[in-house]
């Protein structure tokens, strides 16, 4: 679980995060949506310490990773796995070093145990035919596999994906929400995905926290989004003439 | 008040690029890549170069030196100060400055706006040793020796122009190049080197590891560390010879 307490953050004379609460539990698929611009990737990059807040606190299950130094921050960093909206997969490296990379650094593994577990990993996300490839010699959609594996590889506590989806045809971004939603509930994992794609957040989301201005203005799971009266929401959620028809049916 | 700014970050992460690295063997294995990458893959030029300005200063320096009364055996011998002295180790330096240099900024650069180097620090790896560390060892390692090769070379290319051109006798040229040996002007083009190579590579990696923004930017950055280290590159020369040799 992730506890988020009041946090703030600003550059220069622009507050972009503001007394910002929420919790967000494990075993669950936790949704960041908002406009652009509204602070989502900000409030990502604050929660895994890219970005360091000006006030508040975040607790991994109740340790305080806002108050830590690089050093004791190290220990909740490898219990993290994050998956970048371009997939950030190390260009020099083939697809298996990439995920072996983790596993390399923070492990005692020998060779073949390492291989065994990238093998595992690829396996899972359905990519082990391309594990001597560059990242630049395969898809986007299999890019995001292969982030996705190397963020699982070291059995990660929490996950982070920044727009999963994005730049994905409709039915790979469907095969990758699925792969999300598995893995989390078979490792029961805190997921946090901040996402714009509404299909997304009407299949999987459990928890969904709504940013607007770098405020948390609203909060409640998929169900919840067709009741809510919160005009806010229902401009951006219900945007498209296809989502304000599904509305109607809903209601 | 910019360069304030600009040199106290650079010493802020030269503080944590020289750090205790997390996994010695994967250490190693990078200073060997980046041998590769910075020195061997730089030999090439390194001969073309040294060859050429090795022929030019001795050509130069005989067509200079008409007078009768100066023995010609003081062409071979001032080629030679002047190609351990001065040219090898700071044209090697500059060269490389462009070649390693611009590779280096736009690599780390790339890395940076790609998010390559966030995974590695939300991983709690430490980027900033992980990429950098490697490749300034590698560069101080390698930069003396590719400076003795260029030493070889450039005087290689005094005596074979005299040689071609017969400008002056080669056998002359040969003794000139014995003549007054001081080990010392050796060392010193070696130091230089080292230094040189440490510029190379921490400059470049400096402007590639704060850029913000795309591809523009990567490529800005390439050229500001091209620049930043070629000028620092002649202001430490000066430095070094006012401190080594006077």
């Amino acid at each position: 679980m992730i506890e988020v307490n009041n946090i703030n953050k600003s550059f220069g004379d622009l507050h972009v995060l503001k007394n910002l609460s929420t919790v967000f539990e494990k075993g669950k698929i936790n949704q960041i949506i908002g406009r652009s611009g509204s602070g989502k990737t900000v409030f990502l990059k604050s929660l895994v310490g890219l970005h360091e807040i000006d006030s508040g606190s975040i607790l991994y299950d109740g340790r305080d990773f806002s108050k830590m130094n690089f050093k004791s921050r190290k220990e909740i960093r490898k219990e993290i796995g994050m998956v970048f909206q371009g997939g950030a997969l190390f260009d020099s490296a083939t697809v298996a070093e990439n995920v072996m990379f983790p596993l390399d650094m923070f492990t005692e593994m020998s060779f073949k145990e390492k291989k065994e577990r990238v093998d595992f990993c690829l396996k899972r996300v359905g990519i082990l035919e391309s594990n001597n490839l560059f990242p630049s010699e395969i898809s986007g959609g299999m890019q995001k596999r292969v982030a996705i594996a190397r963020a699982i590889s070291l059995n990660p506590k929490y996950l982070f994906c920044d727009e999963p989806n994005s730049g994905l045809d409709p039915k790979t971004a469907i095969l990758i929400d699925n792969l999300i939603k598995e893995i989390t509930y078979e490792y029961n994992i805190t997921t946090v995905i901040n996402t714009h794609d509404m299909n997304s957040i009407m299949e999987i989301g459990d928890n969904i926290i709504f940013i607007y201005q770098g405020e948390n203005i609203w909060e409640g799971s998929k169900n919840n989004i067709f009741n809510s009266d919160n005009e806010l929401l229902n401009d951006f959620v219900f945007a498209s003439e296809l989502y304000k028809k599904i509305k109607l049916i809903q209601i | 008040m910019r360069i304030f700014f600009h040199v106290g970050r650079y010493f802020s992460l030269l503080g944590r690029v020289i750090a205790r690295p997390e996994r010695p063997n994967i250490f190693f294995s990078n200073i060997a890549k980046e041998i590769d990458v910075i020195g061997i893959n730089s030999i090439g030029i390194v001969v073309i170069i040294s060859f050429f300005m090795g022929a030019v200063i001795t050509l130069q320096t005989a067509l200079n030196f008409d007078n009768p009364l100066i023995p010609k055996t003081l062409i071979g011998y001032a080629a030679k100060e002047s190609v351990v002295l001065e040219f090898s180790s700071t044209i090697v330096g500059l060269i490389l400055a462009g070649k390693v240099g611009s590779h280096i900024a736009s690599e780390i650069g790339s890395m940076r706006v790609t998010e390559q180097i966030d995974a590695m620090e939300i991983m709690g790896v430490n980027s900033s040793s992980h990429l950098i560390f490697p490749k300034i060892i590698a560069a101080v390692v390698i930069n003396p020796f590719l400076t003795i090769i260029s030493m070889f070379i450039g005087i290689l290319g005094g005596y074979l122009i005299t040689v071609a051109t017969g400008v002056f006798s080669p056998v002359d040229y040969l003794t000139g190049i014995h003549m007054f040996p001081n080990d010392f002007y050796i060392f010193y083009g070696l130091i230089k080197a080292m230094v040189f190579g440490f510029i190379i590579t921490s400059v470049p990696a400096y402007h590639g590891y704060f850029v913000s923004g795309g591809a523009l930017e990567v490529g800005r950055a390439s050229t500001k560390a091209v620049v930043y280290s070629c000028i620092l590159i002649l202001l430490f020369n000066l430095l070094l010879t006012d401190i080594l040799l006077t």
